[in-house]
């Protein structure tokens, strides 16, 4: 019987009412490979959004099983169910209030102990379950034997071996999940137990909240949560029971202040008797391939060696392969595309074509020459995240990163700004403090960005003759340490200097998973274009409407007028208008800032336009525009995935906010400091 | 009436000798070498982290092995068949003892 069906069914079998459907979620931590099940099982039929209210990721995909067709939710990876992360409140509440038919608890075989902790909190929540034995192979390298049949008696729920990389007991597991949502279950699960010395106090709190526990919670869970010190459970019960029965419940926990532990260790109790029957013992002595491999790349030297090695490659390969690609397309598709689109609208009058061409084309060919760069360098995070060498990257920068409040796991994303700000922010989904993730958006955008060092390779030369590679370094150099400074202050002032503890699993090295990473490049990839080429083409029409109305061309435009507006202040920073709208111009897309001053200026040859600027501006001024661009707020794509990742427009507005004042500032000193110094 | 007292003066014993003997021979886990292994012996910090901390399996009497240390910054350790980076600042505040003293 072939049990899964590649989703081919026509659209109405869908909506025919005897279809019967089932809820089926995927539960497990982190690094148990739950992502690849998830993706083996529901292949392209799967979407990206987020969870209601939150900033975490959700995926839910769809496939017919049997006759039925089963909804699939990939429930976020987390080490436990208490309320220390958004994640694990989400996966609580997902199961408690949206009564899934059956949990499938995603374990790794090769660390057994850990991922079953989870499932000694799953076992305990009123839902069919079942296991997935995942990483059997990782596990036998590692010299590790699981018996599954074993482990299924010893816990009284179905376990089921698999290997998700190679597709290996999707079946079966499959088989069993069916049989599960048909009502055959295993007599009765052995549960965990809180350790003996707190069985009394347990006992005593269920008796005290029993009737007023709000439903969905099970009482017994509540009164576990609350020994536990669960932060979300303590205030539900706080609020809902009487006054004299909260009393009551806190005095137990006063004399119980170490309950939490009681509990975990109870849990480990269980999971240890588990594995002590399952498991054949390792050959002792025997180092794994991951020990061995750690020697070279967590090691404080050779550490930065490997890191190097690796942002090396992950650079080259950038340039190599999607510089190349970037400008085919702008060559072949966008120009292309463009000159079409003027011919076929030469009948109408010019502002139409004006429009489509410098407007819509414009702004959809940035993000569509964008696209290989951004491919290239989300296939590169994803393999570098699936093989587990981010966790060690992040452990190599973690000491450098504290500088500024975060945690070697912001490095990689950050680094990534060198390339492109739009992966970076897009990056930081691997921080998993929210707070940190914050920080990082919001001093990502400082990064000197492949498109800035355009604009400065185009004039530094210009401007500064045989000191524009010094000047062009100082430059960057600069960036990065403004990039510090706001990083320093932001935590400081928004985060009250507080800096979530770093503790982080280090996965076992694995072999690439292709599925997995080309999953990960598509589905962020098309949000890409889907979120943000929307917003992107929104503002790079209204950009064009101001730098065309009313009068046509952008000397008399609106966006003129404002330029000429600001020049006051542009004026500290050693700017005049025309440089003002340069600047303001780059917001669609940084580089533009060469194509604005070469309209203003007359001069349609680049070579000219040079010249031409170093002769009508000092170089103080060239410095202080240079140091403008460099910091000014970032482009339309950009803001698009800040918006997109903070999940806020008031975080993006403040990072804009942010980064205009910096920007003046900054460039008014090195104004200044350069004209007193003669410049 | 005096067996109450008696159970009370046992308690207090009970819990001074545990004291001392925890912070006589207890020591900050920041402080093993790598490649020595410790017990697990109590926390000092804050809820949040020890829940973070429990459910990566730090849980009182857990062997720890120390996989690399180097003196400052973040360290591994490897505990229940898995490796865990802590910084240095959490190891500070997790209490261990030799496991053969």
């Amino acid at each position: 019987m072939k049990l899964i069906s590649t989703h081919t069914a026509p659209h109405f079998k869908e909506e025919k009412p005897e279809v019967k459907t089932a809820l089926i979620a995927l539960a497990g931590q982190p690094n148990t490979g739950k992502s690849t099940l998830f993706n083996l099982l529901t292949g392209l039929n799967q979407h990206v959004g987020n969870w209601p209210g939150k900033t975490v990721e959700q995926r839910q995909g769809s496939f017919y099983l049997g006759e039925r067709k089963v909804n699939l939710v990939d429930l976020p990876g987390t080490y436990s169910l208490t309320a220390n992360s958004p994640e694990e409140i989400i996966t609580r509440e997902f199961i408690l209030r949206d009564h899934p038919d059956v949990v499938v608890a995603v374990i790794s075989a090769a660390s057994l102990e850990r991922s079953l902790y989870l499932v000694a909190e799953l076992i305990a929540l009123p839902t069919p379950l079942v296991i997935a034995l995942n990483m059997v192979d990782v596990a036998e390298q590692e010299g590790l034997h699981v018996e599954a049949d074993v482990l299924q008696a010893a816990i009284g729920i179905p376990v089921v071996p698999i290997t998700a990389t190679r597709a290996l007991g999707i079946n079966e597991l499959l088989q069993v999940v069916m049989r599960t949502l048909e009502g055959q279950t295993m007599p009765a699960a052995r549960l965990p137990e809180i350790r003996a010395d707190h069985r009394h106090a347990l006992n005593q709190i269920m008796d005290i909240i029993s009737g007023y526990v709000p439903s969905p919670y099970p009482t017994d869970w509540a009164a576990l949560k609350l020994l536990e010190g669960d932060a979300e459970i303590t205030q539900i019960m706080q609020t809902g029971l009487p006054a004299e029965k909260w009393v009551a419940v806190h005095d137990v926990l006063r004399d119980h202040d170490d309950a939490m532990l009681a509990v975990a260790s109870g849990r480990y109790e269980w999971v240890g008797r588990m594995v002590r029957a399952a498991v054949a013992r390792p050959r002792p002595g025997q180092i794994s391939m991951t020990e061995r491999l750690d020697r070279w790349a967590t090691r404080p030297v050779s550490g930065l060696v490997v890191l190097a090695i690796v942002l090396g490659v992950v650079f080259g390969l950038t340039f190599t392969v999607g510089a190349p690609m970037q400008s085919w397309l702008e060559s072949q598709v966008v120009a292309r595309l463009a000159s079409a689109a003027t011919s076929a609208l030469a009948a109408f009058p010019h502002w139409v074509s004006s429009l489509v061409v410098d407007g819509m084309i414009e702004g959809v060919g940035s993000v569509l020459t964008f696209l290989p760069i951004l491919a290239i360098f989300f296939a590169a995070f994803g393999f570098l995240e699936d093989i587990g060498y981010m966790a060690r990257a992040a452990f190599v920068m973690d000491n450098f990163m504290h500088l500024m409040g975060l945690h070697g796991r912001s490095f990689l994303p950050l680094f990534l700004g060198f390339g492109c700000n739009v992966p970076s922010v897009m990056g930081t989904r691997v921080i998993d403090s929210k707070q940190a993730r914050l920080l990082t958006i919001l001093v990502s955008p400082f990064m000197p960005c492949t498109a800035r060092m355009a604009v400065v390779a185009f004039l530094a030369p210009a401007f500064f003759g045989n000191y524009a590679t010094v000047v062009s370094l100082g430059l960057v150099v600069f960036s990065l340490v403004i990039l510090m400074l706001n990083g320093i202050l932001l935590n400081k002032i928004i985060f009250k200097g507080q800096r979530s503890a770093f503790i982080m699993e280090m996965p076992l090295y694995t072999l690439p998973n292709w599925r997995t990473i080309g999953m990960l490049v598509w589905q962020r990839s098309l949000s890409f274009v889907q979120k943000a080429g929307t917003i992107i083409l929104v503002l790079s029409m209204a950009v064009w409407a101001l730098s065309r109305l009313p009068g046509g061309d952008l000397q008399h435009s609106f966006l003129a007028g404002f330029g000429k507006f600001m020049e006051p202040v542009g004026r500290i920073m050693g700017l005049d208008w025309r440089l003002t709208v340069a600047l303001l111009t780059s917001f669609v897309a940084k580089e533009n800032a060469i194509a604005t001053l070469g309209v203003v200026f007359g001069s349609g040859h680049t070579e000219n336009l040079a010249q031409t600027l170093a002769a009508a501006f000092s170089p103080a001024s060239g410095l202080a525009f240079l140091t403008a661009s460099m910091l000014f707020i970032p482009c339309a794509a950009t803001v698009a995935v800040i918006r997109q990742e903070t999940g806020s427009w008031r975080w993006t507005a403040l990072n804009l906010g942010l980064m205009l004042v910096v920007s003046i500032v900054a460039s008014s000193l090195v104004y200044n400091l350069a004209r007193l110094l003669g410049g | 009436m005096i067996n109450i007292y008696y159970m009370l003066f046992l308690k207090i014993v009970k819990c001074t000798l545990e004291y001392t003997m925890v912070t006589m021979i207890s020591f900050p886990l920041a402080q093993l070498k790598t490649g020595e292994s410790a017990a697990l012996v109590d926390f000092a910090g804050g809820r949040g982290v020890i829940g973070r901390l429990t459910s990566l399996g730090f849980t009182p009497g857990v062997e720890i092995t120390m996989a690399q240390n180097s003196g400052n910054g973040p360290l591994i350790v490897s505990l229940r068949g898995a490796r865990v980076a802590l910084g240095r600042m959490e190891a500070q505040k997790i209490l261990v003892q030799r496991s053969d003293a």
